[in-house]
C-alpha cells in the first residue's frame, strides 16, 4: 500500500468527521444547555438536504439551495422546540427518547408524503467539481477537499462564537445554572430556541453538503443520527472540544478500519475470507471505540457531567 | 371515573385470552395470529420492563437480547432441519426442534450476555447508558448483517414450527395457549419480584442510589442481578417471536426494535405489571387497522406518542387509575 | 396497507367484491426507503389488471414495510383470512425467503415480480413457485459477459455485504474472463464510497463493477464522477434504473448496465405498456413496473386456460407462459425460472430526462446457475 493511499485515505477520514461535527456539535450543545436528547436530529438533517435539492432544483444555483437548507433547518427546529421540545426539559430521559422518536416519525413519513418516494437529485456546484492535485501528487476531489474547510472554519466559528460572544457567555452560563442565568433577567426560553435552531441549521447544513454527493432519500437522517450519536458520547456530552474530536476519531477509526482491517487479516487469512471478515468487524469498529472509551472514562473524553 | 389497577389488569388478560376463542370459533385464525404477536411482543417488554421500570435502567439495546433468543432458536432449528452439527468449539451438538430446549438455550445465551453488557453498561449512568446499550445493540446487529453462514442479510428460513410435547404448535390456537402461558408465568414471576425484598431493593437503587448504599447493599450488584432477569426474559420472547414467524433476520437487534420496546411500555404504563401487555396490544392494534386506513400511518403514530408522551404521563393505566407512574 | 378492490368498469365495483371468483394477494413495499419498487411493480401489476378487462379478480394489497416479520404476517392474514389463490409482490430477497417457502408449501401459488433468491431457483425450488423476472445472479452474470465482450482484461468489483452482494459478485465472476484487479465488500447502508474510490484509483484496473442497490447506488455514482477517475463502469440495471436516475443525474451518462428489458425494446406489447403507463400515472415505466405488469400478465393468461382451484391444470397453464411479454418472448426453464436475453444498455439523455437505450446483447436465452439442483 502506497503512502499517497494512505494519506488520502486519511483525508477522507477527516472529511467523514469534520461532517459529523456539524451533526453532532448541535446535538451535544442541545444535550449540554438544555439536558435534552434529541433523536429527531437525524430528522433536521433530512429537512436540509431535501431544501436545499428543492431550491437548487428549482433556482439551478447550489449556493441557495445552502441557504435554503439552513434556513428551513432552523426553521423546522425553532418550530419543533416550541411546540414539542420546549415541555420536555424536565421529563425524564425516557419521554424525550420517545417523544423525538415520535418526531422521527413524523418527519420521515411527511417527507415522503409531499416530496414522494423517490430520492431527489441533488449534485455538487460545477465550480467544485472534480479533483485537484495536492502536493506530494494525491489526487484529491475539490469537493471534498472543500467540506474539510468549511467544516473546520465551522468548528473555529462556533469556538470563537460560544468562547468569545454575549450569547455564547449566557449558552454556556446556562449550561452551568439554568435558574441563575433566568434571574440574572436573561430571556431563558428565548435563549434555549435559539440553540436548538442553531443546532438544526447546522444539521441542515451538513445534510445539504453530504446530501450533494451521496443520495437524499427519506431515512437519510438515522444513520447519521447514530454516529452523531456515537460522537458525541466518545467525546463527552455537551462539550463541543470533545464532540470535534470524537468526530474526528470515529471518522478515521471508520474509514481507516474499513480499508485497513482487510488488509491486515490478508497476511494470515484467504483474500475473500478477509476480505469479508474484516469489513464485518470494520463496521462494528467505531461501536468498539465507543465500548472501549466509556469503560476507560464512563463519562467520555471530555464529559464532565453523567 | 377512576378504577384500580388490579381491575384493569384482569379486564386485559382475560379479554387477551377470550379475543383469540372468540376468534376461533368465528373462523378468523389470522386475529389469533395478531392476538400472539401481541402476546409475545407483550413478553418482551415485561422483560425490559424489569429493567427499564422497576431499575431505572433506559436500554435502547433490548433488541440485542431480542435478537440473541430468535437466532437460538433459528440456528437450533436450522441445524435440526439440515440434520447437520453445530460446532461449538469445545463441543458440538445436533440442532432441535424441541421448544422447551430452544427456550432455556435462548435464556441462558440471553442472560450471559446480559451479565457481560450489564458488567460493562453499568458503569455508566443516564444518557451514556442509554447509549452504550444502543451500541452494543448495533454491534450485534452488524454482527448478525455479515454472519453469512445463518443467512446475513436475508435471515434464516426455518420451515416448521418447532414441537411442544403433546401439542401441534402449527394450529395458531395452540401455539396462541403457549405463548400465553408464558406470559402469565413470567407476570406472575414479575409481581412477585416487585414485591419480593430485591423488588425493593431495586426500586430503592433507580429512585435514591446513596441510601441503598448507605444500607450496606451493593446498587451496582442488585442492578446487575435485575439487567440479567430482563435480558433473559426479552430472549425468551425472541425465540417465541422467531417461531411465530418461523424466520429470524437482523432487524430482530435493530434499534428501531429496542425504541418500539420501550414504546410498548410507555403506552401502557412504566414500571406497572401490565403496562408492556397494555401496550403491545394497542401498538398492534394500532399498527393493524391505522396502516389499514392509510399507507402514512407512522405518521399518526408519531402523533398518537407525542400526545401520551406530553399529555399522558403514566401511559394508559395511569390515564384511567389517575395516579402516575414510576419516574425513570 | 390499503385495501384494493379492483375493477376493469367502476360501474361493477361492487359487484367485484361479491363474486370475484380470483383472490390475489400482493405484499410489497409501499411506505419507507425501497417503498419507490414496490410502487412501480405495484402500478404495472393493476395495469395489466385493468387492461384486461376482466371484473373477476380481486387484488388485496399491503404493505410490508421492507421488513421481514411484517411481511410473514401479511402472508399468515392473506392465506388464513383472505384466502387468497395467488401471492406476488415481494421486491426483496430476504422477504421473499421469509414468505415464500412457507406459502407454497399451504398451496399457495407465488409468482415473483422482482426477487429471485438462488435457495428458491435450485435445493429449495418449488412446482408452486414461479419467478418472473430474474435470478439474482442472472444480470450480474450478463454483465461479466458484456466485459468479456467490451474487451476489459481487469476489473475492480464490489457489492454490499450481505447475501445478495456476495451473489452479485460471484455472478459477475461466473461469466467474466479477465482478472481481478480488487475485490471489495462494502457495508451495507454505506453512503460514502471515498475509501474505496482511493483504492480504485491506486489499482491497476481497466474497468470497474458494482452492485449497490438504491441510495448505496446513487452515492457512489456522484462520488465516482466526481473522482476523476474515469474507467469503464459496468453494472446491473438496479441502480440505472427510471425511478433513480433523474436523482443521479450526469453522473450516470453513458455507464452501461445490464437489463432484460428497456423501454425500448421493439414489440408491440411493450410499446403499448410504455404508452399506457405513462399515460395513466404520468412517468416513464421502470424495469420493476415492466415486471409487475408481466406478472399480471402471465396469471392473466394463465386464468384463461384453467381455475387455480384445479392446481396441477394452473400450474400446466403457468408453466406454458403463454402470454406477450414486454421482453418479446419469455419461456420458463425446468425451475420455473425465466430463459431470456439480457441486454447491455446505456445511459442517455432525452431531453430533460435520463433513461437508457439499448445498444447491445450481453446473453442470449439465458437461464441460471442453479436450475440443474432444482428436484421438482
Amino acid at each position: 500500500m502506497s503512502s499517497i493511499l494512505i494519506v488520502e485515505q486519511i483525508l477522507n477520514g477527516l472529511q467523514f468527521g469534520v461532517m459529523l461535527f456539524l451533526m453532532a456539535a448541535g446535538l451535544t450543545l442541545i444535550f449540554g444547555v438544555m439536558g435534552l436528547i434529541n433523536l429527531a436530529h437525524g430528522s433536521l438533517y433530512m429537512v436540509g438536504a431535501f431544501a436545499a435539492a428543492a431550491v437548487a432544483g428549482a433556482t439551478g444555483s447550489f449556493f441557495l439551495g445552502l441557504v435554503a437548507a439552513l434556513a428551513s433547518a432552523a426553521l423546522a427546529g425553532a418550530i419543533i422546540e416550541i411546540v414539542v421540545i420546549r415541555r420536555l426539559y424536565d421529563a425524564p430521559h425516557l419521554d424525550q427518547v420517545l417523544a423525538t422518536f415520535a418526531l422521527i416519525l413524523i418527519f420521515s413519513e411527511g417527507t415522503r408524503w409531499f416530496f414522494g418516494s423517490f430520492p431527489l437529485f441533488l449534485n455538487i456546484p460545477q465550480a467544485l467539481s472534480g479533483p485537484v492535485t495536492l502536493p506530494g501528487g494525491i489526487e484529491y476531489p475539490l469537493y471534498r477537499l472543500s467540506l474539510i474547510v468549511i467544516g473546520v472554519a465551522i468548528a473555529g466559528g462556533l469556538w470563537l462564537f460560544i468562547e468569545r460572544t454575549r450569547i455564547g457567555i449566557q449558552i454556556r452560563a446556562g449550561e452551568n445554572d439554568r435558574e441563575m442565568i433566568a434571574v440574572l433577567g436573561v430571556d431563558i426560553s428565548k435563549l434555549y430556541t435559539l440553540v436548538f435552531a442553531l443546532g438544526a441549521a447546522l444539521a441542515g447544513l451538513a445534510g445539504a453538503l453530504v446530501g450533494a454527493i451521496q443520495s437524499v432519500q427519506v431515512g437519510m437522517g438515522e444513520p447519521v443520527l447514530i454516529l452523531a450519536f456515537v460522537v458525541i458520547v466518545i467525546g463527552g456530552i455537551g462539550s463541543i472540544r470533545g464532540a470535534f474530536i470524537g468526530a474526528l476519531l470515529v471518522g478515521l477509526t471508520d474509514t481507516l478500519g474499513g480499508v485497513f482491517l482487510p488488509e491486515f487479516l490478508g497476511l494470515f487469512m484467504e483474500p475473500g475470507a478477509a476480505q469479508k471478515s474484516g469489513s464485518a468487524i470494520a463496521s462494528m469498529g467505531i461501536y468498539i471505540l465507543m465500548g472501549l472509551v466509556l469503560i476507560w472514562r464512563p463519562t467520555g473524553l471530555f464529559g464532565a457531567r453523567a | 371515573m377512576r378504577v384500580t389497577e388490579r381491575y384493569i389488569n384482569g379486564v386485559v388478560l382475560t379479554g387477551l385470552l377470550v379475543l383469540p376463542i372468540w376468534a376461533l370459533a368465528m373462523d378468523e385464525p389470522f386475529t389469533i395470529t395478531l392476538a400472539t404477536r401481541a402476546v409475545v411482543l407483550a413478553l418482551a417488554a415485561v422483560g425490559l420492563n424489569l429493567a427499564l421500570g422497576l431499575g431505572g435502567m433506559v436500554s435502547l439495546g433490548h433488541a440485542a437480547f431480542f435478537g440473541l433468543g430468535g437466532y437460538t432458536m433459528g440456528i437450533l432449528a436450522y441445524h435440526a432441519q439440515t440434520y447437520s452439527t453445530l460446532n461449538l468449539g469445545l463441543f458440538s451438538t445436533d440442532g432441535t426442534t424441541s421448544m422447551p430446549l430452544i427456550w432455556l438455550s435462548a435464556m441462558v445465551i440471553s442472560a450471559l450476555v446480559a451479565f457481560f453488557i450489564g458488567m460493562l453498561s453499568l458503569r455508566t449512568t443516564g444518557v451514556y447508558f442509554i447509549m452504550i446499550t444502543l451500541a452494543f445493540g448495533q454491534m450485534f446487529f452488524y454482527f448478525a448483517i455479515s454472519w453469512a453462514q445463518y443467512g446475513g442479510e436475508d435471515g434464516l428460513s426455518i420451515y416448521v414450527r418447532n414441537g411442544f410435547p403433546g401439542l401441534n404448535t402449527l394450529v395458531p390456537i395452540q401455539f396462541f395457549g403457549i405463548c400465553f402461558t408464558l406470559l402469565c408465568i413470567v407476570l406472575f414471576l414479575f409481581a412477585r419480584l416487585q414485591a419480593s425484598p430485591f423488588g425493593l431493593a431495586l426500586n430503592a437503587t433507580r429512585q435514591t442510589r446513596s441510601r441503598v448504599q448507605a444500607v450496606g447493599l451493593n446498587p451496582t450488584r442488585i442492578r446487575l442481578l435485575a439487567f440479567v432477569l430482563s435480558g433473559a426474559i426479552t430472549g425468551l420472547a425472541g425465540a417465541l417471536f422467531a417461531d411465530l414467524n418461523r424466520f429470524v433476520s437482523p432487524t430482530m437487534f435493530s434499534w428501531q426494535l429496542s425504541g418500539e420496546l420501550i414504546v410498548l411500555i410507555v403506552i401502557g404504563g412504566v414500571g406497572r405489571l401490565m403496562g408492556p401487555v397494555i401496550g403491545a396490544c394497542v401498538f398492534v392494534a394500532l399498527e393493524h387497522f391505522l396502516g389499514a386506513l392509510t399507507d402514512y400511518w407512522h405518521v399518526y403514530l408519531g402523533v398518537v406518542l407525542l400526545c401520551i408522551v406530553l399529555f399522558g404521563r403514566g401511559g394508559l393505566i395511569g390515564l384511567l387509575t389517575g395516579k402516575e407512574g414510576a419516574h425513570v | 396497507m390499503k385495501k384494493l378492490l379492483l375493477a376493469a368498469s367502476a360501474a361493477s365495483l361492487l359487484a367485484t367484491s361479491a363474486f370475484a371468483e380470483v383472490k390475489v394477494g400482493m405484499i410489497t413495499t409501499l411506505s419507507g426507503g425501497g417503498a419507490g419498487l414496490g410502487l412501480d411493480v405495484r402500478d404495472g401489476f393493476l395495469l395489466a389488471i385493468e387492461q384486461s378487462g376482466r371484473d373477476d379478480i380481486e387484488v388485496v394489497i399491503e404493505d410490508d414495510q421492507r421488513k421481514p416479520d411484517i411481511a410473514v404476517q401479511l402472508s399468515d392474514k392473506m392465506i388464513q383470512s383472505e384466502r387468497v389463490d395467488v401471492m406476488t409482490g415481494i421486491i426483496w430477497s430476504n422477504l421473499a425467503m421469509a414468505v415464500v417457502p412457507a406459502a407454497v408449501n399451504q398451496n399457495v401459488f407465488y409468482l415473483s415480480p422482482n426477487a429471485g433468491p438462488s435457495a428458491l431457483a435450485g435445493k429449495g425450488c418449488h412446482q408452486n413457485y414461479f419467478n418472473v423476472a430474474w435470478q439474482n445472479d442472472n444480470l450480474h452474470e450478463a454483465a461479466g459477459a458484456y466485459a468479456n465482450d467490451a474487451g476489459h482484461k481487469k476489473s475492480f468489483i464490489l457489492a454490499p455485504n450481505y447475501p445478495a452482494g456476495t451473489d452479485a459478485l460471484t455472478g459477475y465472476k461466473r461469466f467474466f474472463d479477465g482478472d481481478l484487479a480488487g475485490e471489495i465488500y462494502t457495508q451495507l447502508g454505506q453512503t460514502d464510497y471515498a475509501a474505496e474510490l482511493a483504492q480504485i484509483r491506486a489499482s491497476d484496473a481497466d474497468s470497474v463493477f458494482f452492485f449497490l442497490p438504491g441510495g448505496m447506488g446513487i452515492s457512489f455514482l456522484k462520488q465516482y464522477a466526481d473522482s476523476g477517475i474515469d474507467l469503464p463502469v459496468v453494472g446491473p440495471a438496479f441502480s440505472f434504473d427510471q425511478g433513480i436516475l433523474q436523482a443521479v443525474g450526469d453522473a450516470a451518462l453513458g455507464v452501461v448496465n445490464t437489463s432484460q428489458w428497456n423501454k425500448d425494446i421493439d414489440n408491440p406489447t411493450n410499446k403499448a405498456f410504455v404508452d399506457s403507463f405513462k399515460a395513466e400515472y404520468g412517468r416513464l415505466p421502470s424495469l420493476y413496473a415492466s415486471q409487475g405488469f408481466d406478472t399480471a400478465n402471465l396469471l392473466l393468461s394463465a386464468l384463461e386456460k384453467a381455475d387455480p382451484s384445479d392446481a396441477n391444470a394452473f400450474r400446466e397453464a403457468l408453466r406454458a407462459a403463454e402470454f406477450d411479454s414486454t421482453r418479446g418472448d419469455f419461456a420458463f426453464g425446468p425451475n420455473h425460472h425465466p430463459v431470456q436475453t439480457i441486454y447491455a444498455r446505456e445511459v442517455i439523455k432525452e431531453g430533460d430526462v435520463f433513461t437508457n437505450k439499448i445498444i447491445g446483447t450481453a446473453l442470449e436465452a439465458h437461464s441460471d446457475a442453479y436450475a440443474a439442483e432444482c428436484k421438482m
